[in-house]
């Protein structure tokens, strides 16, 4: 986890995968 | 004058304050971020203090001021809204997907308000030296700080998703 948070490009990455989860749950949820 | 007695009037104020106010956190957060953290390596030694001393004191205000400002307009836009308690359990049985993206947007704010003022802010005070710490614990709290400030900008993508897309797209369904 530290290593990913390290690497700025990784973080975004990430960030960007968090948000395609989100994109998905959403509307399940409701 | 009369756009002051309307209520929709305050609520777009409102909205448009804790804008700004997030524009000021989250500006700073990616300056941190995507300018200063990469960039202090590549500064001669000697120079460091200025950036250290100077810009990030200055920085960190701006930076946790406008985090607690946004934390503040942003309750009272979902109160004033009344959404604020449908929000805080995300929407569960609201069965409106903008109720669980604001929901979202909302947690995914709070966290990264509490980064800011229960992680990096504490830990930064002994990096600029308001706190006073050993150079063991100025390295560690640097790291703490650091850690928390990326997890805060990975955080930043979902969070924006999660609140522009609640009215503007969300909003319709």
């Amino acid at each position: 986890m530290e290593s990913l948070l390290n690497n700025l490009w990784a973080t975004i990455a990430a960030g960007f995968v968090l948000t395609i989860i989100l994109a998905i749950i959403i509307p399940v949820m409701s | 004058m009369d756009f002051f007695a309307q209520e929709d009037f305050w609520r777009a104020f409102l909205r448009w304050a804790h804008v700004i106010a997030g524009v000021m956190w989250i500006g700073h957060l990616w300056y941190f971020n995507f300018t200063q953290t990469p960039t202090m390596p590549k500064i001669p030694a000697e120079m460091r203090p200025a950036v250290v001393r100077f810009i990030l004191p200055e920085a960190l205000f701006w930076f946790r001021w406008g985090a607690m400002l946004t934390l503040i307009f942003g309750l009272i836009l979902a109160w004033q809204n009344d959404y604020l308690l449908q929000a805080i359990i995300l929407g569960i049985g609201s069965g409106s997907a903008r109720t669980v993206s604001i929901g979202w947007g909302m947690w995914l704010g709070a966290i990264m308000w509490a980064n800011v003022w229960f992680l990096i802010w504490p830990n930064q005070k002994k990096v600029i030296g308001i706190t006073s710490a050993t150079p063991d614990e100025v390295n560690s709290a640097r790291r703490i700080a650091g850690l928390a400030s990326r997890v805060n900008t990975l955080l930043s993508i979902p969070m924006l998703y999660a609140m522009v897309f609640a009215p503007h797209y969300y909003g319709g369904m």
